[in-house]
């Protein structure tokens, strides 16, 4: 414990406490409508989204990469939620072609153009976000609190709303409900949560981060609104004691995160039979 | 009075039409079943008097209770919801959504409005139950109540009793008469012919001919012997 309250009392151990712990809340909050609306694996499509933008932003040397990464993903987003129903190529295909095209794309570029002395280390850390969160400076940990502050505003808002759509769409245009609207929200909220994301566990594990609490929840909790809390509780807990146990034992820390959300899932499964069992 | 008619409407998606020279009307307290084959267009007549989808030709006008967002609608079940986490409560208070426009919360006055939806639908029992966990018919009557809320006067209900076992089945009929007897207004899709008939006053038979009447011109119609006759029923009672 006071080997702990030690580590704390550096400056970017708390930063990347109090980013790992938000984000963490803001990205288990839509992971119940992800899931229900069959759109798991947005976040894995969209975090190799970013990482291209990455790429191009490194390439183009722009000193600050959110610049180009937020909007190139919330456009990305947009594409992929909005042309849902009508596009010539469907749901999980448009998704595989997108996130492999962009990745594929990212390394490219990082090979061809890339001034840096160690290409795989830099590739690596964005993936796995293996080292990013520590070196959080202060106007990083400030935009990072801005956006997932708003995201959590405007999810308690629309709550009712973004509840209504995902259970329903149909019956939701139907009474005048502009389901449109609230699906581009959504697709906004969600790229804004992913590049968030990629500074704690990187781009290949985002998904884990989004659809983990939220079917954990589910194995317990039987209305959306205990579902939701509970998720973004565990989401929380597993972070914070995923970030700690990295500290301690020196793991990478998106992947400690993710170990532990998965853990917390399988407790989750058995305690869920077991109650049904008792029911 | 008519709270809906439609004259020589041509209904279809962008570039496909789907049917043509549609014309009918519907009058307050009316249970209308809107009967045809599959792929026959019963689904996207809903959709365009829903106002989901545009009509490509002729008119529909709406009276009173039936502008677009004023119909409740009784959609056919999805594979996301039959997994949902989503309480009772939660589901019927989501037809008060339309309502509510902006304002993020639901009201006191949406709250009585759900109680009291829940016991004419007789779920108040289970208002705190997971909704996977029902049955189908439970499961029926809980988006019936949402319906109720989102409109007094009208309901739109595509196939009510698919998937339901007969008796369930019979007991969701009556649940819908009597909703009629009270004056709401009944737009029904069936697939169940025997049923149209005994409880629709009027028929609309959509396909090739068009009909539409009420239910005696209907059996007196070739069309509606020929379609009564098929689907396993005689037809003069």
């Amino acid at each position: 414990m006071s080997n702990f309250l030690w580590y704390l009392s550096f400056p970017f151990v708390r930063y990347a406490f109090i980013v790992g712990v938000l984000i963490a809340l803001c990205s288990s909050l839509l992971g119940v409508t992800l899931v229900l609306k069959r759109f798991s694996f947005i976040g894995d499509g969209l975090s190799h989204v970013a990482f291209g933008a990455i790429a191009i932003a490194s390439v183009l040397n722009v000193s600050n990469r959110m610049i180009v990464v937020l909007p190139v993903t919330v456009l990305c987003a947009v594409l992929l939620l909005k042309g849902g129903q009508k596009a010539k190529i469907k749901g999980d295909a448009a998704i595989a072609m997108i996130s492999v095209a962009s990745l594929a794309v990212g390394y490219l570029l990082l090979n061809l153009f890339s001034t840096s002395s160690n290409l795989s280390g830099d590739v690596c850390s964005t993936l796995f976000g293996s080292t990013s969160i520590l070196t959080l400076g202060r106007s990083d940990v400030a935009l990072c609190t801005v956006l997932s502050l708003t995201v959590v505003a405007l999810f308690i808002f629309f709550y009712n709303k973004i509840f209504a759509v995902t259970f329903d769409e149909t019956f939701s245009r139907a009474a005048g409900v502009n389901a449109g609207a609230y699906n581009l929200l959504i697709a906004v909220v969600i790229a804004v949560i992913i590049v968030l994301a990629m500074n704690l566990v990187g781009s290949l594990l985002i998904s884990a981060l989004v659809i983990f609490p939220a079917l954990s929840a589910m194995r317990i909790y039987n209305s959306f609104l205990k579902v939701t809390i509970c998720s973004a509780v565990l989401s929380v807990v597993c972070a914070a004691c995923g970030m700690l146990l990295s500290i301690a034992a020196g793991t990478p820390v998106g992947a400690t995160i993710v170990a532990a959300d998965a853990v917390v899932f399988g407790i989750c499964c058995l305690a869920g039979s077991a109650r049904r069992r008792n029911a | 009075m008519a709270i809906l008619s439609v004259n020589n409407l041509t209904i279809g998606y962008e570039d496909q039409e789907v049917l043509s020279g549609l014309n009918f009307s519907i009058n307050e307290g009316d249970y209308l079943c809107i009967v045809g084959e599959n792929g026959s267009g019963k689904t996207t007549l809903v959709r365009t008097l829903l106002g989901l989808i545009p009509p490509r030709d002729g008119e529909i006008v709406r009276g009173p209770g039936f502008a677009a967002g004023e119909i409740g609608y009784l959609p056919q079940q999805t594979q996301v919801q039959r997994d949902f986490p989503a309480s009772v409560r939660e589901i019927v208070l989501s037809g008060c959504q339309a309502r509510n426009g902006l304002r993020p919360f639901y009201s006191k006055e949406d709250r009585t409005l759900v109680v009291k939806n829940m016991e004419r639908m007789e779920i108040a029992d289970f208002a705190d139950r997971c909704y996977r966990d029902l049955s189908g018919g439970q499961q029926q009557r809980v988006l019936l109540a949402r319906a109720l809320c989102a409109a007094e006067k009208v309901l739109l209900l595509d196939e009510p009793v698919t998937g339901l076992d007969p008796v369930v089945t019979a007991d969701m009929y009556e649940l819908i008469r009597s909703l009629n007897k009270e004056g709401v207004t009944i737009l029904m899709i069936s697939h169940d012919i025997e049923a149209a008939l005994r409880y629709a006053t009027h028929i609309l038979h959509v396909g090739e001919p068009l009909f539409f009447g009420t239910k005696d011109q209907y059996l007196g119609s070739e069309i509606g012997r020929l379609f009564a006759a098929r689907e396993g029923r005689p037809h003069n009672e």
